[in-house]
């Protein structure tokens, strides 16, 4: 049985190599954001009360490209929500949590956090305090979001365009899901879910981010049912 | 009105990470749900890494040749043989540097 310490110092560990790509990514965010030319405050404050990389991106570039704060708005409701599938599979480990520590945890729960605390605790089901490894992983996501965000700020024009650091996001899921390349039936889930996002990537609200997820487990569960 | 904008987005995008969290309990989930939810991970992070290689900063699909292509195909080798999350990013990034700064320039 590994103590609260232990756990929230492995989530640490267990998301730490996914900084490679989570700092340079932050970085672009706070550079575009001050590029567009809005308050610096404000491109900042989006990192603490979103929280959320990408939708801050999506959220300025719909707003400096003259789109309603209602469009803006929408389009970040729906790129995250993503954010419900992972608390569904999140549940059953933070279930027997009191309402007081759900609501802080999920402040916390973002993609990396989520996909390496989810296999942890796939593999440790009987630990008694599981949730310290998803603290440790969300905490330590959020202290380098803020800081790459408020570098690149404060960098701003500095930051080398041409370097293509956005690459390094493809990269990091890349790393996520890589080695359940192994197995058949996740191969047809993964193929589903990417060849839906381009064929959707034009529908409204930059909806494709949830609509190819849906897609893509509705063949998991043909796939469960063949199985049978 | 930028700033109130923020706020409700930032509302919006807690309810999506708590509502699930705090609402669902185990008597909720049978068996066959939690068994397509096995597959999560497999049916989301695509969304994110194939537009990401396969489309443009002008919402256009890339060439066949594109660079990122390649680089993702090396990435994918790398990490697939080494289970190493630092040798797939930054296998992927090299050779993207590579392609992009030596062959392609």
């Amino acid at each position: 049985m590994l103590s609260k310490k232990q756990l929230f110092t492995r989530g640490m560990f267990d998301i730490s190599p996914h900084m490679l790509s989570v700092i340079p990514f932050g970085i672009i965010c706070g550079a575009i954001g001050v590029d567009l030319g809005f308050d610096p405050y404000l491109v900042y404050a989006m990192s603490i009360i979103i929280f959320g990389g990408a939708s801050q991106i999506v959220f300025l570039q719909l707003l400096s490209g003259g789109a309603s704060s209602l469009v803006a708005v929408t389009s970040v409701g729906i790129i995250n929500s993503r954010h419900l599938l992972y608390g569904a599979v999140l549940s059953e480990y933070l279930e027997k949590l009191s309402l007081i520590k759900k609501l802080v945890i999920s402040y916390f729960v973002v993609d990396q956090g989520f996909a390496e605390s989810n296999k942890f605790f796939k593999k440790n089901k009987t630990e008694q305090h599981l949730h310290y490894h998803l603290i440790g992983t969300g905490c330590t996501m959020w202290v380098c979001w803020q800081i790459s965000t408020l570098s690149g700020i404060i960098l701003g024009s500095f930051v080398p365009e041409e370097l293509g650091l956005k690459f390094t996001i493809p990269l990091t899921f890349i790393a996520i899901v890589v080695q359940d390349l192994k197995k058949i039936d996740h191969v047809i889930v993964m193929i589903t879910c990417g060849l839906s996002s381009l064929l959707f990537f034009d529908a409204p609200f930059k909806s494709y981010i949830i609509i190819s997820p849906v897609i893509a487990l509705f063949v998991a569960s043909l796939i469960l049912r063949l199985k049978k | 009105m930028t700033w109130l904008s923020i706020i409700v987005a930032g509302i919006l995008t807690y309810f999506t990470r708590m509502t699930m969290i705090t609402l669902v309990n185990k008597d909720m989930l049978g068996d066959k749900i939690k068994a397509v939810l096995e597959y999560v991970p497999s049916a989301v992070f695509p969304a994110i890494i194939f537009p990401a290689i396969f489309i443009n900063d002008y919402g256009l699909f890339v060439e066949i040749n594109d660079p990122k292509i390649f680089a993702a195909i090396v990435a994918v080798i790398v990490g697939y043989l080494s289970k190493n999350i630092i040798a797939t990013i930054s296998s992927g990034l090299v050779s993207y540097w590579f392609l992009i700064f030596v062959i392609f320039s």
